[in-house]
């Protein structure tokens, strides 16, 4: 078990012959995940890494039943493709993408929200369940199947929470970078709750940086839904007010938004925090008591 | 991205919006031209910085003669400005926009921003005007009163109307406001806005509402869509060194600690400097050189971080995802070599190659301190820089 995507995902690539599209999805190949097939429009009929190719999502879902699709089209394309991938009935999207414009998001968000698919990103690194399926640019050898849901905003955050509960013994159910963005498809509190609910997650770690407000909605949300041990590090206590450091949704805005307030928030609904990067493992261990 | 008062208004005045008519002026001669233009014998001179606060710095002035306009002109052009809002040195002043005089009758405020929290474009009103408002909303929070536009089908005249009520307004000035709403929700959209502000929006004398001042910023995102805006950018307004970084795709705020960080992934770089501020140092820099950071990003990013004087050590935090360590390492080894670097310099590599990366660094026989772990680097970086401080 695992949440949202396991060995029998079949997932497709929208943007699949391009140069993101084909390196990470022959990486995704070789760990081992279910690529089915990929879209780009006006090479449908041709075949690319061992797999055909489709011109719309539409299409690729039909002749593959495909529940989960993940999108590496240029910026100014992603709204586009998010919302074929919708139409199309794709239960998960995937969208690594960094750059997109806010107002598009806006549009895509409202959208998703009355049509009952999930995604995931964008400017994120994907999802993955060790060993089964591995779905955006994450390194896939850090991983270790196991018993800790990881949640980050951050790409190299996850890799280094990864990397403490793989040295660790630990291992991870799943690992969901939800981005960087300041309107992304999911919330901490859409990935918390099925971590709560997933059988095999045994603990939490989620990890945040500053802007917005998503890490004291998901310390409510943990207060009264969530009984796993959380296990928490907020990136940014050092972040200047006002400037944007490097993810479009990770600035200070109108004094609003600081780590300060954010491990205040977790603190008072539980959740273990640490001030250092480097002691997640530790930490775990410490709230779970596993060696 | 931000614009300046003048191109702000410049657009506003595209839409339809009510603006004062004004001129931006490189020069005194420029400036006095523009007044004698506009006529009259009262006028509003002010400096155009990217910054608030301008007025409490004597950057805005209420002038009554040629003489004073040329003055004003004649004493910021080439000058720095420093508000509250900038750092010690100020922003550098090119031009001075020139503006007929209003007479004002009341002030107020209104905004619009994309609200993370309801992922809407939320527009707020408020008759406490000519304020900070961020005090409003954490002062009095039931004087700010708040609209959000539908994504679906956008702004609708009687949410402009709603507000001009609850505002106090009357008579023609419903109209006038729910008119500016409505060409206000245009441009945000059709511009890709992240922010826009009317600080003070007024009543006129004559019982018009009229927009005093402008600010409008730009998603930076969409600026491949904005064309004819992202050539409005003023390059003098923003850091030398972080203006430098972006022309590299790399990410770089300037701060005022002494250890240089070059590090992979925005969330790793703000931990990063957590990290070296937990063991008692304090970061120079944010610098995040990407995923696909090649060699010579990384020399660039290299010489970004020396040409910051205060750097007493530097400290290369690289995760290995899709860039190779030993990419990184190639690209740090031509960079001490090309810029010739006479700090200490601690480097921890993980993931992608990164045995590969430490060897290539330990034979190219640079002085090159090895990081065992992230917490290991971060201790020697403080130490190399000088100890805790």
């Amino acid at each position: 078990m695992s949440i949202l995507v396991g060995k029998d995902t079949k997932v497709i690539c929208q943007g699949f012959t391009g140069g993101q599209g084909t390196l990470h999805s022959e990486a995704s190949i070789a760990y081992g995940t279910k690529m089915v097939g990929g879209v780009t429009p006006g090479k449908g009929g041709s075949e690319h890494l061992g797999l055909p190719v489709f011109d719309t999502v539409s299409e690729a879902v039909d002749k593959t039943g495909a529940t989960a699709s993940v999108i590496y089209v240029p910026a100014g394309f992603c709204k586009d493709s998010i919302l074929e991938a919708l139409d199309a009935g794709i239960e998960l999207i995937v969208c690594i993408t960094e750059g997109i414009p806010t107002l598009d998001m806006l549009a895509v968000k409202a959208r998703l929200d009355i049509s009952g698919a999930r995604m995931i990103g964008p400017n994120c690194p994907g999802i993955i369940t060790p060993g089964e399926c591995k779905i955006g640019i994450m390194p896939g050898d850090i991983h270790l199947p196991g018993k800790v849901g990881i949640v980050s905003r951050s790409g190299t955050l996850t890799y280094e929470a990864v990397k403490q509960t793989t040295d660790k013994g630990f291992g991870q159910s799943s690992c969901v970078g939800i981005g960087g963005d300041p309107i992304p498809g999911s919330h901490f509190i859409d990935i918390l709750s099925l971590f709560q609910e997933d059988p095999s997650t045994e603990a939490i770690v989620m990890v945040g940086e500053i802007g917005g407000t998503a890490e004291e909605e998901a310390a409510a949300y943990i207060k009264s839904n969530v009984t796993k041990p959380v296990v928490s590090y907020i990136a940014g206590v050092t972040a200047p007010p006002g400037k944007r450091m490097g993810h479009a949704g990770a600035i200070i805005a109108g004094g609003k938004g600081t780590a300060d307030e954010k491990f205040a928030a977790l603190e008072d609904a539980g959740v273990k925090t640490v001030r250092s990067l480097g002691e997640i493992g530790d930490a775990l261990s410490e709230m779970t008591g596993w060696p | 991205m931000n614009l300046h008062e003048y191109q702000a208004k410049g657009l506003f005045a595209e839409y339809g919006l009510p603006v004062s008519e004004g001129y931006a002026v490189d020069t005194a001669e420029e400036a006095v031209e523009a007044a004698k233009k506009i006529g009259g014998d009262r006028w509003v001179v002010k400096v155009q910085v990217h910054a608030g606060g301008r007025g409490k710095a004597g950057g805005v002035k209420l002038v009554d003669s040629l003489e004073e306009v040329r003055e004003f002109a004649n004493q910021w052009i080439g000058k720095n400005l420093v508000t509250i809002q900038t750092d010690e040195n100020g922003q550098p002043v090119s031009k001075i926009f020139v503006e007929s005089c209003t007479e004002i009758e009341t002030e107020l405020y209104l905004g619009a921003v994309i609200d993370r929290g309801s992922r809407r474009v939320v527009f707020m009103a408020s008759t406490e005007g000519g304020v900070e408002i961020e005090k409003v909303a954490e002062e009095t929070p039931e004087k700010i009163l708040r609209v959000a536009i539908d994504p679906f089908v956008g702004a609708q005249p009687y949410q402009g109307r709603d507000l001009a009520f609850r505002l106090g307004l009357k008579d023609k000035q419903i109209r006038q406001f729910a008119d500016l709403f409505m060409g206000l929700s245009k441009l945000f959209m059709e511009l890709d806005c992240s922010l826009l502000e009317i600080n003070p929006l007024v009543v006129t004398s004559e019982g018009d509402v009229h927009c005093l001042d402008a600010k409008v910023n730009i998603d930076g995102n969409a600026l491949y869509r904005q064309k004819r805006i992202s050539e409005m950018n003023d390059p003098s307004q923003e850091d030398e060194r972080e203006a430098q970084a972006a022309e590299y795709n790399l990410n770089y705020v300037a701060l005022d600690g002494n250890i240089g960080c070059m590090v992979n992934g925005a969330g790793l770089a703000m931990g990063t400097m957590d990290l070296v501020k937990l063991h008692g140092g304090n970061p120079a820099n944010f610098l995040d050189v990407g995923g696909g950071a090649t060699k010579e990003a990384v020399a660039e990013a290299f010489k970004i971080i020396l040409s910051d004087e205060a750097v007493k050590a530097v400290l290369i935090n690289i995760f290995g995802g899709i860039v190779s360590c030993a990419t990184i390492a190639e690209g740090i080894i031509g960079a001490v070599k090309e810029v010739g670097v006479t700090v200490p310099v601690v480097v921890r590599f993980e993931g992608n190659n990164s045995e590969l990366g430490k060897k290539t660094l330990s034979e190219s026989g640079l002085n090159i301190i090895p990081g065992d772990s992230l917490v290991d680097a971060a201790q020697k970086a403080v130490a190399a820089a000088g100890g805790t401080s």
